[in-house]
């Protein structure tokens, strides 16, 4: 069980939390102007990496506020956590 | 007590407090501060169960909780009985009953140890590979094969114990309360860290304890005597919480662990009523420190299962700590010095030691001069070859060992004896270590996995950390402490330490005999039977991996998960298949450590507690009125409201009729509401809905369908401007929780520029369905003042009004086509209001109905129900719902995905109403629609997603997804059910009034 440190309230149990997949991927703005194929990427392709990867999380259980986490798959060590909108502190 | 079994001590026993218990139906007697084992022990009970396989005797072989023969079944209250109990682990009671089991019809005389003569013929993996085939034949055998097998009974009443969780922060958790782990705990609280000391105990102490022997002495005292002045400085200490009879369970990432403390479990049957018996403790420690000892190893030879056999360090405490004899004339076998300690115990105590019998060359360490000094006799580098004695042992036999080990050599000596303590060496237990995802790292000297290295705050101290003479324990768990607390404490550094050291040691895996190797049984795993020939035969049909050894011979795998004798197997394998140990590695430590009661696991999570109930403000009402309630996600809704006997049936087919011919009423509270409020409310709702939002008009309603991004019908619901940037948003009752939490992400994550807020209001609002053609008159009673003709409140509209004083909102919306109205007033008021609703409607004969009702009703209009008619697979498109998909909006969630090529394909399976050829046949909802019936395989087109008999139209309708459906219009299809073919014609999904002319009627 994980101890997730919430942007905005600080260290909580990750029962408070759910998680929202693969972190950095954009709703394209103009979505009519892409082929099946560049829709079906987004839709659809999402990376499942042993090691660090990038994740989005929700507080569901407490702020309601989405964030994103930077997560070694292979050990559950959380390298980082940052807000919507931020840039990653962490390549 | 038989034959004076008890030696005076009263350390630790009461021998005052004489308690009774019953032991397979006989009284029997131990005192106060006994566990069950002790006190069988004493009353020179060692039989106490069957082997799981072959139905062999076997014994008490331990003193804690790696016990894998004595698990017994206790207490015989059809509700509180629990089976696979380890009799060294449960503290006596007054009024305890305990049994054997897996034996019949008892544990002396049981009927199936004919298989232990059959055993020659049951090997490894003996059932795969004998019931294989015919393979059909499986059912038949697993009937015989289950009712052979099995450990204790399961109660098969309900648990009527009360359990309990708690959560814990701590800066330190120390877990065992040894030697190791009271300094720890000492040196942690001393420095003002918040400290938890847990020990799965009675008292702590640890094998300390009870060691009183001139080689182990600390300051001039007996290690004992120390220790137990060290467990009285504790309770001084403000920062340290100390929990006995707490065993921890599970060490996860993150330093999250569970512990299970037994709080009734050791008290008298009238004194555990009413109290919480067990308590799960969910821990946050900052730093972890294991200090969890070591284990005994036994030794794998012939015959080596025999009642009486017991680990030489459990005799020694059975002696030192209980006053218990384990017999009147005991031998002892070992690899190692640990025996020769059980050996000056006994000897102290009066217990003739007749000799030790060691594989070892010779050695001259400190403790085993001291046993010779004793004449006690001590056949070196010998071993015990094989044991007689069928329920108990009553000899052995010892024979050389040759120079290289692997073979024995000169005359058999025969020795006699009531019990054999044997001795493999010491394995830390490093369980919770890799639980946590530790890894270890393999000591060539004396065969032991340490902890090695790990992510988390966590150390290993003691001899869980491979430190196994006192002088290293207490030096090195000191020094790992400070470091790892990063504080100088000193109290410990001028300590005057007397220990003796092993100097020799040698190990043999399997120890050899003077019978050939298949003619032999060598247990390793005594818990579920299987023996060092099994292992070597799985290796040698090809098993390479100690994960698959392990689960072809089950070795490990009973209910003490191979915790005496994992070390032995992984050595056996190793060597038979001559790689090194450490190489090998070990199998998957996995939690708990041991066993846990499903009761500590749910806590209070049961019953009524198990899952949240949600009830409409106007619950009480239903019940009154004596519906019956549906499960919808948490919500109890009304599902029928049945008069005198009807069934669910007839209740639903006259309120369906009521509602149509003069009024329902339906408490529709449970629907999803959110209130959406910002200056960009409107541009919001035109991204998650299908269709147009900037031209409502404040004070109207419109219907909306949300997509997910992959264009498949999401949720749906009406929604109503309240004011220029004020919206009320319904979903569905089970989609409400999920459609906010997508909202917000939206909001949150892709459009944070826009200004909306979302608030679930759901439970704010009771909401009140009135429906049919006195609807209106009903309403008009209710709040006088308001306008209700077509002109000044159109259907899709909505007003604010007072009832009673009470703001509450009107919506003119209809879910059954009828015309209808929704009231909203805070849930407080929400019951009085639906009283005088029902009041008011009385002349109009109003009509509760349920959600089956309502269900009938509106599949009568061909309105879809999201989640019942689509199932993540259903465009707009596929429910003739293109109407609703604006054509002007540039873009909303999920517009991209109604013309990838898989969307526009025009044979996907849409909604379709169907009608039986007979009126009467009502379809089953789920059956499968075909086109044809004499093919095979047919293929499936699709399936029945709604079916209702109609009372108004007085005929069976059903809603259906079938592939290609919107050109199959007139069709007749097919329904085939298990005895019959039903024939259907593919309709209009709407069967009732196409007009609209009820909804103004």
């Amino acid at each position: 069980m994980f101890l997730i440190n919430c942007p905005y309230c600080g260290e909580r149990d990750q029962s408070e939390f759910s998680a929202g997949g693969e972190a950095h991927i954009e709703r394209p703005k103009q979505p009519t102007e892409l082929s099946d194929d560049q829709w079906a990427e987004y839709l659809f392709m999402r990376k499942n990496i042993k090691g660090v990867q990038f994740e989005r999380w929700n507080h569901a259980h407490g702020c309601r506020k989405w964030f994103n986490m930077v997560r070694d798959t292979s050990n559950d060590k959380i390298h980082a956590v940052y807000k919507m909108g931020e840039k990653p502190p962490i390549k | 007590m038989t034959r004076n079994l008890r030696i005076t001590n009263n350390k630790f026993i009461d021998q005052t407090s004489r308690i009774s218990f019953k032991f397979d139906g006989k009284t029997l007697y131990g005192f106060k501060g006994d566990t069950l084992a002790s006190a069988l022990l004493a009353n020179n009970i060692h039989l106490v169960g069957r082997s799981f396989k072959y139905h062999r005797p076997r014994g008490i072989m331990t003193c804690g909780s790696e016990e894998p023969n004595a698990i017994l079944q206790v207490g015989n209250d059809p509700s509180m009985t629990e089976p696979n109990t380890r009799a060294t682990e449960i503290e006596l009671y007054e009024g305890l009953v305990a049994s054997s089991q897996n034996c019949w019809p008892s544990v002396n005389f049981d009927m199936g140890a004919v298989n232990n003569f059959f055993s020659p013929i049951i090997p490894a993996a003996f059932y795969y590979k004998t019931f294989m085939w015919p393979t059909n034949f499986w059912k038949l055998y697993e009937y015989f094969i289950r009712k052979s097998a099995g450990l204790g009974k399961s109660p098969t009443e309900p648990d009527k114990d009360i359990y309990d969780h708690r959560y814990l922060h701590c800066d330190v958790l120390v877990v065992g309360g040894g030697i190791s782990g009271i300094m720890a705990a000492k040196i942690a609280a001393k420095n003002n860290l918040n400290t938890v000391l847990i020990d799965d105990k009675n008292v702590l102490g640890g094998t300390t304890l009870f060691q009183q022997n001139e080689c182990f002495k600390i300051n001039n005292s007996y290690s004992n005597e120390w220790i137990k002045k060290e467990i009285e400085t504790l309770n001084s200490l403000k920062n340290l919480t100390i929990k006995t009879r707490t065993s921890l369970a599970a060490y996860h990432n993150y330093n999250y662990l569970l512990a299970r403390e037994n709080l009734t479990d050791h008290l008298d049957l009238n004194e555990k009523k009413d109290k919480i018996r067990q308590r799960l403790w969910k821990i946050r420690a900052k730093k972890v420190i294991i200090a969890t000892g070591a284990m005994e190893r036994p030794l794998i030879f012939n015959n080596n299962d025999r009642p009486g056999i017991i680990l030489s360090y459990s005799i020694k405490k059975y002696i030192d700590y209980y006053g218990v004899k384990c017999g009147q004339k005991i031998s002892l076998f070992t690899n190692n010095d640990s025996a020769y300690e059980t050996a000056i115990s006994l000897s102290n105590s009066g217990v003739s030691v007749n000799s030790v019998v060691d594989i070892r060359d010779k050695t001259n360490s400190l403790i085993v001069n001291q046993v010779e000094k004793l004449g006690i006799k001590i056949h070196w580098k010998s071993t015990v070859v094989n044991t007689n004695g069928y329920k108990k042992i009553n000899s052995i036999e010892i024979m050389k060992l040759s120079d290289d080990g692997t073979a024995v050599v000169g005359k058999k000596i025969k020795e006699e004896c009531d019990c054999l303590g044997i001795s493999g060496g010491w394995t830390p237990r490093v369980h919770l270590f890799t639980q946590a995802g530790g890894k270890l790292k393999f000591r060539d000297e004396d065969n032991v996995f340490l902890p090695d290295t790990t992510e988390l705050d966590q150390i290993s101290i003691g001899s869980c950390n491979g430190d196994f003479e006192l002088d290293n324990v207490i030096k090195n768990s000191v020094n790992l402490t400070n470091k790892f607390l990063k504080i100088n404490n000193n109290n410990y550094e001028n300590l005057e330490i007397i220990s003796s050291k092993e100097i020799e040691k040698k190990n043999i895996w399997l120890l050899p005999s003077n019978k050939h190797l298949g003619k032999t049984k060598s247990f390793l795993d005594f818990q579920n039977d299987s023996t060092a020939n099994d292992v070597k035969l799985a290796l040698r049909e090809g098993f390479k991996s100690i994960e698959h050894v392990k689960r072809y011979t089950t070795t490990g795998m009973a209910t003490d998960q191979g915790k005496l004798s994992n070390m032995h197997a992984l050595g056996i394998i190793a060597e038979t298949a001559g790689v090194k140990m450490g190489e090998l590695g070990t199998t998957t430590f996995r939690p708990p450590y041991t066993p846990l009661t499903f009761g500590a696991i749910v806590g209070r999570n049961v019953g009524e507690f198990f899952d949240i109930i949600r009830k409409t403000p106007m619950h009480e009402w239903h019940i009154e009125n004596k519906a019956e309630f549906e499960n919808v996600g948490q919500w109890k809704r009304a599902w029928y409201y049945p008069i005198d006997n009807e069934n669910m049936y007839e209740a639903v087919q006259r309120e369906s009729k009521a509602a149509r011919d003069s009024a329902g009423i339906l408490d529709a509270s449970t629907l999803g509401k959110i209130d959406i409020q910002g200056s960009d409310a409107s541009e919001f709702l035109n991204r998650v809905y299908t269709n147009a939002w900037s031209k409502l008009e404040i004070g109207k309603c419109r219907y909306g369908l949300m997509l997910n991004e992959d264009g498949m019908v999401y949720d749906d619901g009406v929604t109503t401007r309240l004011s220029e940037n004020h919206y009320l948003m319904t979903t569905t009752t089970g989609g409400a929780a999920n459609v906010l939490s997508k909202l917000e992400d939206y909001l949150q994550t892709e459009w944070p520029e826009l200004d909306v807020y979302l608030t679930s209001v759901t439970d704010h609002y009771g909401t009140i369905s009135i429906c049919g053609p006195n609807s209106k008159k009903i309403l008009s009673k209710i709040i006088p003042d308001l306008i209700l003709s077509d002109k000044d409140f159109p259907h899709m509209s909505f007003k604010n009004a007072l009832i009673d004083n009470i703001n509450c909102r009107v919506m003119r919306i209809s879910f059954t086509g009828e015309h209808s109205y929704e009231i909203n007033i805070q849930s407080s008021y929400a019951k009085s209001v639906w009283e005088k609703c029902f009041e008011a409607g009385k002349e109009f004969n109003i009509t509760p109905y349920g959600t089956e009702t309502m269900h009938l009703l509106r599949a009568e209009k061909g309105f879809i129900i999201a989640g019942q008619d689509t199932d993540g697979t259903m465009t707009p498109v596929d429910l003739h719902m293109d109407w609703i998909i604006s054509k002007k909006k540039y873009d909303f969630i999920g517009k991209r995905s109604l013309y990838r090529s898989d969307t526009i394909r025009e044979d996907r399976k849409q909604l379709v109403g169907l009608l039986t050829e007979d009126p009467n046949e009502i379809l089953e909802e789920g059956a499968q629609v075909v086109a044809e019936t004499n093919k095979q395989p047919v293929e499936m087109l699709g399936h029945v997603t709604s079916s209702y008999f109609s009372p108004n139209l007085n005929k069976s309708i059903a809603l259906a997804v079938v592939k290609n459906g919107k050109k199959l219009k007139g069709q007749k299809m097919f329904v085939p059910m298990k005895n019959k073919i039903i024939n259907v014609t593919v309709t209009d999904t709407v069967f009732l009034d196409k007009e609209n002319k009820r909804l103004n009627a």
